[in-house]
């Protein structure tokens, strides 16, 4: 700080003017406010870490426990008039599983009560059992020991997400499940394993069979189309705004517009879609072409901006020198010009990129919203991508979304995280100061 | 199938490429010789593969934009007269289940015989219009590749032609940006206007009662539901001043403690931060909002007797804010950071300290700079959609109270066009009407900030 001098020394007689002792009686009081500022400017900024902070503790907090599923380990008779060679495929499994737990918990009778017993399970159990079959058909009129995933509402309460000393009618588990599951964990028959469904299967409406793989799909081939479209076509509007085109009206409107778009709010582009690529053009809804094309015309102006700075940074003297030598304007700016301002254009891209994924709103407009169990195989397949599955599962009712939709964002930031500091690293190990 | 096909297009181009640089260099007497040629050899190649490419591409997407077009007009004709004088809805079902019985899919109703002929009709002229697709496009290129290799020789100036036509794809590519502009302006304004046949504009501007829901349900179109933008538009107004009043003062303060106090290494290590800040999709945030916010809101009002909806402008708003801040703060630096030292160091001789630098001269000094940041960051509020849609409400109450639920422009927007609908009920086209003025909205405040950061930034160079 730049304390004056004559603060030190307070007072020195009445020798002194009359101007420096109205000075010296404000100091006091304008350090003061110094010091007041100078600490809301730290606060504001130790405010907007602690909410980043925040954020981040409590959707790792409600997110990590989904890359666990809750298991139930069931001595399993495969019946050899259930499942034979014949019929391997579409044996009733489900049905194996719950003589199973019926054998488990004997004095279950009453058909209300069995229903309850069997939901202990989700029910995708048989599929569990049937990959075990398949595995070693030998299995076929034994009595084996298989883990098969558990219920969402049995998972949430192993895990600890539902308080087991609620009153009943607040619990979607009744008081007797509650018992068979204290009778299971006992036994030793309850535990948590690596959720493989969740990176290997598409949506369901059961939480524990829900997975990301579909979207994480969808998110493939939309960016891929985005990637296809956008980077050529940015890096040939750059290169023309920047080396090629004449000041005039003309590319005047053209800086403006794309200055302008890259402001537009996402869902407008969303609108654009809709009314051109799929009511005009009849191109297929939901499908990750007409995403990525709309996320091409967003991701555009910034791709067209981080081009246009990267070609600025490159000297002039480069061009002079091409150019001196016979190169025609073209030749110097693709074989000089463009290759020293690629990585600046590739830095730009990767960001570009990192928004498209991330961007939900004008996808939910050309309907990739829709409930997709299937991993779509191309660029017409009916597909969502992950933005805009988190926002499906946030929707959802089940206590386990939850779970799964924090998951599904610790893995999406993952994405994002990595790619931008791809960037980074791609803006340090080649930008060159001229 | 077009990948197919694309795939062979590129194999014929690299083969023109191949066999037009051999050409000119046969011509020419070796590559010992290739300096004699007008351009380098590979210019040659290139010229040869153009042509043996573009025309073919241009036929190709010119076709898939006909097809489906041409197939289902032949289709029609083909019907009985019973089906074609059905009303244009009706017919396109009719197509629609046509379609899916040609690909074997399931259909709404029954088929009747009629439909089950023209379906099988349909995909056999769709299994005649591939064939003929393949051999068209792959002709048109073959045609195209002897007339380049017809055309190239010593002296031809292949690179001239070669740089004339990536000339044209340069230009091309730069316009694209002016036609999304042109598509959206249109695409959002003739649904708008068609909506304005509907409901007249006056009632769309000043009217203070939206529920759109009712108008499905209604038969007379348009008579029933209420389409007064004014309760959406106080609701948008309402979170994005909750969002500003808490970006602008910590957006700011934050940049100007890091431009002004903080010690470098502070500086080195926050910048990045407020950065990932700034890069977290928003949908991460309408679900902070939703899930975390809003509840928390709602308990602390409980405890203070305070009724807070769940969904209340104050949890959206309070976490657009936060959105906002790094927008604002990097907006703000970089004006800051642009006021020359000379300002400061003379203030500080004075023997000012300081936080009166900056209040006096710093700030006044960038203010035009700040300003428009601050406009950029109210429409950046203004538009946001995902955290909205998520944590506001869906009714639409005209009330300035930041505890109540309210709805937005782009949450309608969204709620309006999500899902299957006919795409003449003034519900859908509601929603374009919305988007028009979101559009508007944005445009203006986004070019009033443009011009007020331009004019601040040749002050100071």
């Amino acid at each position: 700080m730049n304390k004056p001098k004559s603060a030190a020394s307070p007072s020195e007689g009445p020798s002194r003017s009359r101007t420096v002792r109205i000075v010296q009686a404000g100091l006091e009081k304008r350090y003061r406010a110094e010091k007041r500022f100078r600490l809301l400017g730290l606060s504001a900024v130790v405010c907007a870490l602690a909410f980043l902070a925040f954020m981040f503790a409590d959707i790792i907090a409600k997110g990590h426990t989904a890359f666990q599923q809750t298991c139930v380990l069931l001595d399993l008779f495969v019946d050899p008039d259930v499942v034979h060679v014949g019929n391997l495929d579409q044996a009733d499994y489900q049905g194996l599983v719950k003589r199973s737990l019926e054998k488990h918990f004997p004095e279950v009778t009453g058909r209300q009560e069995k229903r309850e017993l069997y939901n202990l399970v989700s029910s995708g159990a048989g599929t569990a059992v049937r990959q075990k079959v398949l595995e070693d058909t030998s299995v076929i009129g034994k009595t084996i020991e298989v883990w098969v995933p558990a219920n969402d509402d049995v998972d949430m309460v192993v895990k600890g997400h539902v308080d087991r000393n609620l009153p009943e009618s607040e619990r979607r588990l009744g008081n007797r499940a509650l018992g068979w599951i204290e009778t299971l964990e006992s036994q030793g028959r309850i535990a948590k394993k690596w959720n493989k469904t969740f990176f290997t299967s598409g949506d369901s409406r059961e939480p524990e069979l829900a997975g990301i793989l579909g979207a994480t799909a969808g998110s493939f081939y939309t960016l891929l189309v985005t990637l296809a479209l956008s980077f050529p076509i940015g890096v040939a509007a750059a290169l023309y705004l920047e080396e090629f085109a004449p000041k005039n009206r003309w590319t005047d409107l053209i800086e403006v517009n794309i200055n302008n778009l890259a402001a537009v709010p996402s869902i407008v582009f969303g609108l654009l879609g809709l009314a051109v690529f799929l009511s005009f053009f009849g191109l297929p809804r939901s499908s990750p072409l007409v995403g990525g094309l709309v996320l091409t015309l967003m991701t555009l102006p910034t791709i067209i901006i981080a081009g246009r700075a990267s070609l600025q940074a490159v000297p002039p003297s480069i061009r002079d020198a091409a150019l001196s030598v016979g190169a025609s304007r073209m030749q110097a700016v693709f074989h000089h010009v463009l290759p020293l301002a690629l990585p600046g254009m590739l830095t730009g891209t990767i960001i570009g990129m990192a928004r498209a994924l991330g961007e939900t709103a004008p996808l939910l407009m050309v309907g990739m919203v829709a409930f997709i169990v299937d991993i779509p195989r191309g660029f017409m397949d009916p597909a969502t991508v992950l933005p805009v599955q988190i926002y499906l599962w946030a929707d959802s009712a089940e206590r386990a979304f939850v779970e799964k939709t924090s998951a599904a964002i610790l893995v999406l930031l993952a994405f994002l995280i990595t790619m931008n500091a791809a960037a980074v690293y791609l803006r340090n190990r080649f930008e060159r100061r001229w | 199938m077009p990948g197919m096909i694309l795939l062979s297009l590129l194999v014929l181009s690299s083969a023109a490429y191949v066999l037009g640089h051999r050409r000119v260099l046969r011509m020419v007497g070796g590559p010992a010789h290739a300096r004699n040629l007008a351009s380098r050899p590979r210019y040659y190649g290139t010229y040869v593969a153009l042509w043996c490419a573009v025309p073919a591409l241009g036929l190709l997407l010119v076709w898939l934009f006909l097809e489906p077009i041409v197939l289902d007009q032949l289709v029609l004709r083909h019907l009985p007269d019973a089906y074609r004088d059905l009303p244009p809805e009706r017919l396109s079902l009719l197509m629609n289940d046509i379609k899916n019985l040609a690909k074997g899919g399931i259909v709404s109703a029954q088929a009747e015989p009629a439909v089950q002929e023209a379906a099988e009709h349909y995909r056999r002229l769709q299994g005649l219009a591939k064939t003929a697709l393949w051999v068209v496009v792959l002709s048109l290129s073959a045609l195209g590749l002897h007339t380049g290799y017809r055309k190239i020789h010593v002296s031809f100036r292949a690179r001239n032609q070669v740089e004339k036509v990536l000339h044209v794809f340069l230009v091309a590519a730069s316009t694209i940006a002016v036609f999304t502009t042109i598509g959206i302006v249109f695409s959002v304004l003739f649904e708008a206007l068609r909506f304005f046949r509907l409901v007249p504009w006056w009632e769309f501007l000043f009217g203070l009662k939206w529920s759109p829901q009712m108008a499905i349900r209604a038969d007379q179109v348009g008579a029933s539901g209420a389409f007064g933008m004014i309760p959406v538009f106080t609701g948008t107004l309402l979170i994005a001043a909750i969002a500003m009043g808490i970006a602008v003062p910590l957006g700011l303060l934050s940049a100007i403690y890091l431009s002004e106090y903080a010690p470098r290494g502070v500086r080195a290590a926050v910048k990045p931060i407020l950065e990932i800040l700034a890069g977290i999709p928003t949908v991460v945030y309408g679900f902070f909002a939703a899930l975390t916010v809003g509840p928390l809101l709602r308990r602390l009002g409980e405890s203070v007797g305070l009724s807070v909806a769940s969904e209340s402008a104050l949890a959206a708003g309070l976490v657009m804010g936060i959105m906002i801040v790094p927008f604002v703060s990097s907006l703000s630096d970089d004006v800051i950071n642009a006021v020359p030292n000379d300002l400061r160091d003379g203030s500080l001789a004075l023997g000012a300290t300081r936080s009166e630098t900056v209040k006096r001269v710093v700030l006044p000094a960038a203010l035009p700079g700040i300003v428009g940041g601050i406009l950029l960051g109210v429409s950046r509020a203004i538009g946001e959609t995902m955290i909205v849609v998520m944590a506001a409400g869906l009714s639409a109450n005209l009330t300035l109270n930041p505890l109540a639920a309210v709805t937005t422009v782009t949450v309608q927007i969204v709620t309006l066009l999500v899902g299957d609908q006919e795409f003449d009920s003034p519900k859908t086209l509601a929603a374009f009407a919305l988007g028009l003025v979101l559009f508007v909205l944005t445009l203006v405040l986004n070019i009033i900030a443009l011009v007020v950061v331009r004019k601040y930034r040749e002050q100071y160079e």
